[in-house]
């Protein structure tokens, strides 16, 4: 984690989209208090993250990775533990759990052993564990890593829901296309933050046109324009490759010359909106290529 | 194709193949070909029995039940013998940390008795795609995970195998790694080596000849990418609105809608007939107060379709819709 600035508004969910090793849990782990910054500072609904981490935690619901529930309580033995540990009022308890019970759609299952849960309903589970305490902020740690696709666009219904209610959501992901699912998105590559923006934009300012080249041997494609003049970079995107290219019109004409002459075979050329994978390689690329130091 | 495609022509056939740990089937009674020079898919999420699935035709676990044949030879009867025609790629490859890219490599040239003669070829070829050349003299340990995957990849490749399986080889790297990965995996495609990867990214699953969706341990379905997505039940509206959410909920409510989803700032409708449900849908929607900016038909993407298969093997009840008001 290297030097990361950015202000974030309330009711705004606000991602972080990277790699393994990008830095995104650490930086989550300083912004909810659990980790003390090296250097640098900032404030989470308004306490110090250096000095006002009690403060904070009280503010925040925070779900990682390997969310803590306990499989041998029961769905709503869960939700008591996690009313009691985050200091619910008494009062208040039987209706927040209620409330998070029907909002995960777990009001049938709530004898059920939380370990008999599939894991999409495990990590609602855990979502609707961390905000009982209705916190303002929450702090989502790669939440939907692994789970199938409908659990995935339920999960994203719940923040969208969350966030029209006036919570303000920090999320991780290393999925791209998740990704547009955000408000805005910080792009984190070895620690340090290579672009943030709403990702409609990140696509719309990128100033490197991209073409798309539809051919049969696209490996070879690939690698034969990796070289050519003109050409910033050249990858496998789906079955086609994405060429990233200083100036369409001059590179489309230098592309189908290079492969005509190394006798590949073109089947379509086309300049495409680039895609936010495209956009995350010419930010490394601007950035120095750190991904591949 | 489906399973039962010609013995003639597939190189691995799955039969049956089950794996069971305790109560839990992780792996249920697949059946499935892959044909010679094939590039096949594995997509599923977290414990739909994909890497089990793996280790099983690799030969390193023995099946509950059921099998598979490599060029005819059981990788339950008899694993030894499928081993040396194989190379597999688990999630956690065995890197020597303390050894550099090019011992990496030379130990595992060692241990499949690449002749010495053809090393410098090969590595030349491995470095072209990998983009490691330049760091073969640097340690393992210091590589970034996604040029540690791409030495785990090469180093499986020293050897020439008829068939290469890879355990989500590009989860958790960087794009600019996830794309040399590929255009290796093409690579061997291309040079005629069988390749059975699995992914959880819907969006790799298009890249594949033909893909077998995986869920809870079974096939739900099994096809080119370009079949599945023409097979999709009703086809696809994208819908733009100033307030997506907002879009989500009318949209759900109308009548010709069969399911909606926001995927960013849009919403795709599930509709019988996109040209025939437009109308009726734009209409419901300015009744309901939603403005739409853009209504078109788009194609399917493969995550449509899997979750149309998903819904239809198991009507299981997610959350409720907008249930946190």
């Amino acid at each position: 984690m290297d030097d990361v600035s950015f202000a974030v508004a309330p009711r705004e969910v606000f991602g972080f989209l990277g790699p393994n090793g990008a830095g995104k849990t650490t930086t989550i782990k300083m912004l909810a208090g659990l980790l003390l910054p090296s250097s640098g500072g900032g404030s989470v609904a308004g306490f110090d993250i250096a000095t006002g981490t009690e403060s904070i935690k009280r503010s925040i619901g925070y779900m990682s990775q390997l969310f803590s529930l306990y499989g041998d309580l029961t769905v709503e033995e869960n939700l008591q533990f996690f009313s009691g540990l985050y200091g619910v009022p008494r009062a208040r308890r039987a209706g927040r759990r209620d409330w998070v019970l029907e909002m995960a759609g777990l009001t049938e299952h709530r004898r059920r052993l939380t370990r008999e849960l599939p894991l999409g309903w495990k990590q609602r589970l855990a979502l609707g564990s961390a905000v009982l305490h209705e916190p303002p902020i929450l702090f989502l740690d790669e939440p939907t890593s692994g789970v199938d696709p409908i659990s995935r666009r339920a999960f994203w219904e719940l923040i969208h829901a969350l966030a029209g209610q006036g919570t303000t959501v920090f999320v991780s992901t290393h999925y791209m296309e998740e990704a547009e699912n955000c408000h805005r998105l910080a792009l984190m590559n070895r620690g340090r933050l290579i672009a943030l923006d709403a990702p409609a934009r990140l696509r719309a300012g990128m100033r490197e046109p991209i073409l798309e080249v539809r051919a049969a041997d696209s490996p070879r494609v690939a690698e034969a324009l990796r070289d050519a003049p003109g050409v910033l970079e050249a990858g496998m995107f789906g079955r086609a490759v994405h060429v990233m290219v200083e100036d369409a019109a001059v590179a489309r004409r230098a592309v189908l010359e290079r492969l005509a002459a190394r006798g590949l075979r073109v089947d379509g050329i086309a300049e495409v909106e680039p895609s936010l994978e495209d956009v995350f390689v010419a930010k490394v690329r601007a950035a120095g290529g750190a991904v591949a130091e | 194709m489906t399973p039962g495609s010609p013995a003639a022509e597939a190189l691995l056939e799955v039969r049956g193949l089950t794996r069971r740990f305790g109560a839990l089937a992780a792996v249920d009674g697949l059946d499935f070909a892959v044909r010679r020079g094939e590039l096949f898919g594995l997509v599923g999420p977290d414990g739909a029995g994909k890497t089990t699935t793996l280790r099983m035709l690799a030969g390193v676990l023995r099946p509950t039940a059921g099998d598979a044949l490599l060029g005819g030879v059981s990788v339950a009867r008899d694993p030894e013998r499928v081993k040396p025609r194989l190379a597999y790629m688990a999630q956690r490859f065995g890197l020597y940390a303390d050894l550099t890219v090019r011992e990496n490599l030379d130990f595992y040239a060692d241990l499949y008795r690449v002749p010495r003669a053809e090393r410098a070829a090969r590595y030349e070829r491995l470095f072209r795609f990998s983009s490691l050349g330049p760091f073969q003299g640097r340690l393992a340990g210091r590589l970034s995970g996604g040029m540690k995957q791409k030495l785990g990849l090469s180093c499986a490749l020293v050897h020439q195998p008829e068939l290469l399986l890879l355990d989500e080889p590009t989860f958790g790297v960087d794009p600019i790694s996830r794309r040399d990965l590929w255009l290796i995996v093409h690579e061997m495609v291309a040079q005629g080596v069988t390749v059975v990867v699995s992914t959880a990214y819907m969006d790799e699953a298009e890249r594949f000849d033909r893909l077998a969706f995986l869920h809870r341990g079974r096939v739900l379905a099994l096809d080119t990418p370009a079949a599945l997505q023409g097979g999709l039940a009703g086809e696809i509206l994208a819908l733009r609105a100033p307030d997506p959410r907002a879009a989500l909920a009318a949209a759900r409510a109308l009548p010709e809608v069969r399911r909606a989803a926001q995927f960013g700032d849009r919403v795709h409708v599930t509709v019988g007939a996109a040209e025939r449900d437009a109308p009726a849908v734009r209409a419901g929607l300015a009744a309901a107060g939603v403005a739409a900016l853009a209504l078109e038909p788009v194609a399917p993407s493969l995550e449509d379709v899997f979750i149309e298969r998903i819904a239809a093997a198991e009507p299981a009840p997610g959350p409720a819709a907008g249930g946190a008001s």
